[in-house]
């Protein structure tokens, strides 16, 4: 089963991070993405821009464009993975190997009903 | 990361936030200053025990005050306590409530205020730089002298000197209004550029030292972004930021000489940067309310979209720093005009078009060695090195001395060729 791991946390202090520490975390979490795509479990992975890069459009009628994200949260979604899981235990088994990786913040595990696209085992 | 690294990210990103509150309430920024050091202090002994709170920026908020109030209580301070009127009306007990109302727009006005603070026209651009690296975003005095590359005991008198000037003016306290805060939007854009600039300027030699002034330049204007998400102005100026700093790597050679952008390599430029540039910009564009940092930002989009030098859309930038011209006049704008009209209409018509500036840049690097490269591509020699000569007798850095030197080797060269092929 596929699941999306959707990460949030504080982008103002993941923005905060200096390069060395970004790096840091970049290289740990390469680890934990190489043993996963050699399972063949790693499917798409984006790290998004922050927010303010966003802009939202509303299907109203007519279309209306917002500068920002859809919601203002707390904790932004700052990027995700697609996965392949047995289940959820197997799911959130990923996760926590991603989050001793990259501490703070939260993963949202959401199953995927409909995938279009390449999941490159 | 550890959990030192967190709290630290955690607090300075907080910093702006709770250091705008405490100065909202207690009117003076000593006493805001220390009241968030304290809560600092408290965070580090019990957020390792206890957690981090919900909400960073409240607890400190709520923790500064608290402690400062006491202080004052017992005496310690001479400062009187703020009337019920002037306190911070949104401060509860409640955490969860109190962080659901610092996110409306006192949190907002709080945080442009701090900026704005830092920008008082009495203050010369370095001190204003200074004191917003020393005040918004908490670099010791240490790292600020570091940068500025001056001591710390000088850089401590000129921190000390900028406060004095703002506590001898009274801060702007009341909420603006619409044209009020507009108008510090603008000078605190302004400020945040100057600091951005002041270590992008840097020479190769001193660059790796005064990167965390554009970064913290860049960590501002998106702060200021987030909270005026619909101001094209700051797009732009996040997005002209982004997108020049995007090149630092491809800037320098080895030797710490200046890489001009045509002959830069263009696989060094930070891909994730210009992404996020050239977003903001484009969100910008939609406002059609254009500004000169939009106008600089389109130009360096159309740099970091050109995928080598050749396919640069001069005509394009021609036209973008005509916009500029007409905006901001300066003849520094005319002057960077002219690289385009050169690469539109060629050296003779951009040669045309610095000479009026030649008495307003007399004592300008850039004048010199721009006028000596259209010199040179017209062939004449003797005028394009007496024009580079007086550029390396201006050079502000050995970067800048020594990438003229090298245009002056190249017309020794060729000439020495030339007199061989005449024999």
């Amino acid at each position: 089963m596929l699941y999306a791991i959707l990460c949030y946390h504080d982008e103002a202090v993941v923005g905060g991070w200096s390069k060395d520490e970004d790096d840091a975390v970049m290289a740990k979490l390469a680890v934990v993405h190489g043993k996963l795509a050699e399972q063949g479990r790693l499917g798409p992975v984006a790290r998004l821009l922050p927010t303010t890069a966003a802009t939202t459009l509303r299907k109203d009628d007519p279309p209306v464009v917002l500068d920002g994200p859809f919601a203002e949260t707390k904790e932004q979604l700052l990027g995700f993975y697609v996965v392949e899981a047995e289940n959820l235990d197997g799911a959130l088994e990923i996760a926590q190997d991603l989050g001793r990786a990259n501490p703070g913040g939260a993963y949202e595990i959401r199953p995927i009903g409909v995938f279009h696209g390449v999941f490159k085992p | 990361m550890t959990d030192v690294a967190w709290i630290d990210a955690a607090l300075t990103s907080a910093r702006p936030q709770a250091l705008g509150a405490l100065l909202r309430y207690f009117r003076d920024l000593d006493t805001a200053e220390e009241a968030f050091q304290n809560a600092c202090l408290r965070a580090l002994r019990t957020w390792p025990q206890n957690g981090p709170p919900r909400d960073a920026a409240a607890w400190l908020i709520m923790v500064g005050r608290n402690t400062a109030i006491d202080d004052i209580r017992r005496g310690k301070r001479q400062q009187p306590l703020p009337d019920d009127d002037h306190a911070i009306s949104d401060l509860d007990d409640a955490e969860s409530e109190l962080a659901d109302r610092l996110d409306g727009s006192h949190y907002r006005d709080d945080i442009l205020r701090l900026l704005f603070i830092c920008c008082h026209p009495q203050l010369p651009a370095t001190q204003q730089i200074a004191l917003a690296l020393r005040i918004v975003s908490g670099l010791t005095v240490k790292q600020i002298a570091r940068a500025f590359l001056v001591s710390e005991a000088a850089m401590e008198q000129r921190i000390t000197r900028a406060k004095a000037v703002i506590a001898r003016n009274k801060v702007p306290f009341e909420a603006p209004g619409a044209p009020e805060r507009s108008a510090r939007l603008a000078a605190v854009a302004a400020m945040l550029y100057l600091v951005f600039n002041e270590g992008y300027s840097a020479g190769g030699d001193s660059a790796d030292l005064r990167t965390p002034l554009c970064e913290e330049a860049i960590r501002l204007a998106r702060l200021l972004l987030k909270l005026f998400p619909a101001e094209p102005e700051i797009m732009g100026l996040a997005a002209l930021m982004l997108l020049q700093y995007a090149r630092s790597a491809a800037r320098f050679d080895e030797s710490g000489a200046v890489i001009l952008l045509e002959d830069q390599d263009r696989s060094l430029w930070n891909p994730t940067m210009i992404a996020e540039g050239l977003a903001l910009i484009d969100k910008a564009m939609r406002h059609r309310r254009t500004g000169a940092y939009q106008i600089q930002a389109a130009i360096a989009a159309l740099h970091a979209r050109a995928a080598t030098p050749g396919k640069t859309d001069w005509p394009q930038i021609d036209l973008l720093y005509g916009s500029l011209e007409i905006l901001q006049p300066s003849p520094v704008v005319t002057l960077n005009r002219s690289v385009a009209v050169c690469k539109v209409r060629g050296p003779q018509a951009a040669l045309d078009m610095i000479a009026p500036l030649a008495a307003k840049l007399a004592n300008y690097f850039h004048f010199f060695g721009v006028q000596g490269a259209y010199l040179m591509q017209l062939g004449r020699g003797d005028e394009a090195r007496e024009s580079f000569n007086r550029a390396i007798a201006l050079a502000n850095t050995t970067a800048e001395a020594d990438h003229i030197r090298k245009h002056i080797d190249r017309l020794v060269e060729e000439s020495r060729t030339k007199l061989a092929a005449e024999r």
